[in-house]
């Protein structure tokens, strides 16, 4: 059983401080669904509020079509699986994963039965009777992921569950849940500030900022089509041209710069008119190297630095009015073809570069 | 042995490592073992240095088993089959620590819990304050005082007889209600805060875990909290025994005149009795039966000596 989430004009205030700001939207049931926001974005604060724990000052919470006002935390058709995990120390494996069984007056026999299939499910068979600190991190991961769905829940709430885990560790988790949650077939509501694994495993995103939704779609048009500056400069690397609009056709337009005049594409969710104060965005693996005497948006720059990372070359550029230009260059195996101090030209192509208004850019 | 003293000196500093095994050396050597092995020691004689000075230290000054006869039996000429006043009271005495004790439990696990898990800032702060200033009180005046509050002629018959809920006044320090209820509240802040510490550790989170999978509260506390409180409730529970069973001045002051507390039989032997030997046997066998009664109480409930200490 999925059910599906809606939002209608959620606030939540602390005193003088709104941690979430009017928020409205439809989860579908059985959608991955991710709320991708920095720190302090009232990220973890709506998913309380979903679960139970937190009581919003405006606005309704419906699950499966039902208010949940008034209902308590262990009365809701959710599960929360908390960012330390919250597995119960002094319980096995088994105990830990059947609480909620054991919570419904359920016999022995029955928990350890649903026990040793979530286990099965959850790929740790024969794990029951371990402690709980006998387990590694992932699958501590596993174990709260098995906890949670014993409760049967319609909606799955997760809470930044992988960020303890390392990098493969998180990267199969990813894969892991994802497959997780196709065969149990629920609505799961994912909480990260990671944009790796909200754009990987989810069908839509929300980016937060500030306690507001700046922009739901699915991943590639979160990254690909950013509606607002903050999500452009949030989701995955981007450089920065503030200008102000010269020229606008309905998809493209031109934009004065200090650093040059550029054309790029417009979003359709944002109306820029001529004279407005915009920001051109460039994904450092859009830009290329190219010759002075090409035409379309070139920039003269200095290479500031550049780092390995294996697959990429990551070059810190700046250009002559001192701005700082990041750029990504696939490695093809040659060594590394520039020097510090040396003068660069580059270039982006329209396509690959989008205006937006001006507004508030994220924390580097 | 070496090896560590060195290893002890090279991380504190020579200076500091000298004071501190002098200090631990000297506390634990002059200030517990010491004195209980002399009246240990005195436990076994018999009462010569009283009945007859110039025995001390003679042929007849032996170790013996009287003291601990006298307990058990009562003087020879005692007509029952065991000294019968002497047991009853030495094991009300351990039965009405144990109810103590379970009261103080009762009333301290909520309070130390709220103070833990839900109170923030300054109202915890301020509870803290309010449940350690009244100490500052000293025994003797708060003794004298519950005597006042809950004498026959006190301040809670009066207010109980001017509600009509009694129709005459209650002597509530010949029932040891008085006696009970002070000694409940004499030793709370050692349980609260053992409580307090157990409970304050405890990640938010498990509770909440356990909310969010339809958890009542009663079985929160059941499941979660309580299993994690276990070695703080064994200290509190330990410490509130032992020092009820143990307590002299409450008993003096507001116990009944009829029920008597084994702490006074002993300072009896001590003090009037002029038997030191028989206090001490009396003393020790207190001792012992207590610290057998808690390794016994924590074996039921499975806690380990170590955690008390965590």
């Amino acid at each position: 059983m999925s059910a599906d989430v809606q939002l209608e004009n959620v606030s939540v205030r602390f005193g003088d401080f709104t941690a979430v700001r009017d928020a409205s939207l439809t989860i579908q049931g059985g959608e991955f669904f991710s709320f991708l926001g920095p720190s302090g974005c009232g990220k973890t604060t709506l998913l309380r509020t979903i679960s139970g724990f937190q009581e919003l000052s405006e606005g309704r919470v419906l699950i499966g079509g039902r208010d949940m006002a008034g209902i308590e935390a262990n009365r809701r058709p959710t599960a929360l699986i908390f960012q330390n995990l919250a597995l119960f120390p002094l319980m096995s494996v088994w105990e830990n994963i059947s609480f909620a069984l054991e919570v419904r007056g359920e016999s022995k026999q029955q928990r350890l039965k649903r026990a040793d299939e979530l286990l099965e499910l959850v790929a740790l068979p024969g794990q029951g009777n371990k402690r709980v600190d006998e387990l590694s991190g992932g699958q501590k991961q596993r174990v709260a992921v098995a906890r949670a769905l014993c409760a049967e829940p319609e909606v799955l709430l997760l809470d930044e569950p992988l960020s303890a885990l390392d990098l493969k560790l998180r990267q199969h988790m990813r894969t892991e849940l994802r497959a997780i949650q196709q065969r149990a077939g629920i609505t799961f509501i994912y909480i990260t500030h990671d944009q790796g694994e909200a754009l990987t495993m989810s069908d839509r995103v929300a980016v937060m900022r500030q306690g507001m939704i700046d922009q739901v779609s699915d991943s590639t048009t979160v990254y690909d089509h950013p509606e607002t500056a903050f999500v452009a400069s949030f989701v995955g690397g981007n450089n920065a041209f503030p200008g102000r609009l010269t020229a606008a056709n309905g998809t493209e337009a031109t934009i004065d710069t200090p650093d040059g005049t550029f054309s790029a594409r417009t979003s359709s969710h944002s109306a820029l008119a001529v004279g407005d104060e915009s920001i051109v965005f460039v994904r450092p693996e859009s830009v290329f190297f190219a010759q002075e005497s090409e035409q379309g948006n070139l920039v003269e720059v200095t290479l500031v630095s550049q780092e390995f990372e294996g697959h990429f070359w990551h070059l810190v550029l700046e250009t002559q009015g001192g701005r700082a230009v990041r750029m990504s260059v696939m490695n093809d195996g040659a060594p590394a073809r520039y020097q510090p101090g040396e003068k660069l030209t580059i270039g982006f192509s329209t396509t690959n570069a989008i205006v937006l208004p001006k507004g508030e850019l994220a924390a580097e | 042995m070496i090896s560590w003293l060195k290893q002890f000196s090279s991380r504190n500093g020579v200076g500091l490592s000298v004071y501190l095994l002098g200090t631990v050396t000297l506390w634990i050597l002059v200030m517990i073992i010491l004195p209980q092995l002399l009246m240990l020691d005195f436990s076994f004689r018999h009462n010569w240095h009283h009945m007859d000075p110039a025995k001390m230290g003679g042929p007849e000054d032996v170790y013996t088993l009287v003291n601990y006869h006298f307990l058990l039996y009562g003087s020879p000429n005692n007509p029952d089959p065991f000294n019968v006043v002497d047991v009853t009271v030495f094991f009300r005495t351990i039965i009405a620590a144990v109810f103590v004790t379970i009261f103080d439990l009762a009333i301290c696990y909520p309070i130390a819990y709220y103070l833990a898990q839900v109170a923030k800032g300054a109202r915890a702060r301020f509870m803290v304050l309010a449940l350690i200033v009244p100490f500052w009180v000293n025994e003797i005046l708060r003794a004298f005082a519950f005597r006042i509050l809950f004498g026959e002629e006190g301040t809670l018959n009066a207010i109980l007889l001017a509600l009509g809920i009694l129709n005459e006044p209650i002597d509530f320090i010949r029932e040891d209600v008085a006696l009970y209820a002070g000694l409940g509240y004499a030793y709370i802040l050692l349980m609260i805060f053992p409580l307090y510490n157990a409970i304050e550790s405890l990640d938010k989170n498990q509770i909440e875990a356990a909310r969010d999978l339809g958890s009542s509260w009663v079985r929160i506390h059941h499941r979660v909290v309580i299993p994690f409180a276990k070695p703080g409730i064994t200290s509190g529970c330990t410490m509130v025994f032992m020092l009820t069973a143990g307590a002299l001045a409450l008993p003096q002051i507001i116990g009944g005149p009829s029920s008597l507390w084994f702490t006074q039989i002993i300072y009896q032997w001590f003090n009037t009795g002029s038997n030191w030997p028989r206090g001490s046997a009396y003393a020790i066998v207190l001792l012992v039966v207590c610290i057998a009664f808690v390794f016994l109480v924590m074996r039921i409930f499975k806690v380990r000596i170590g955690e008390i200490g965590r």
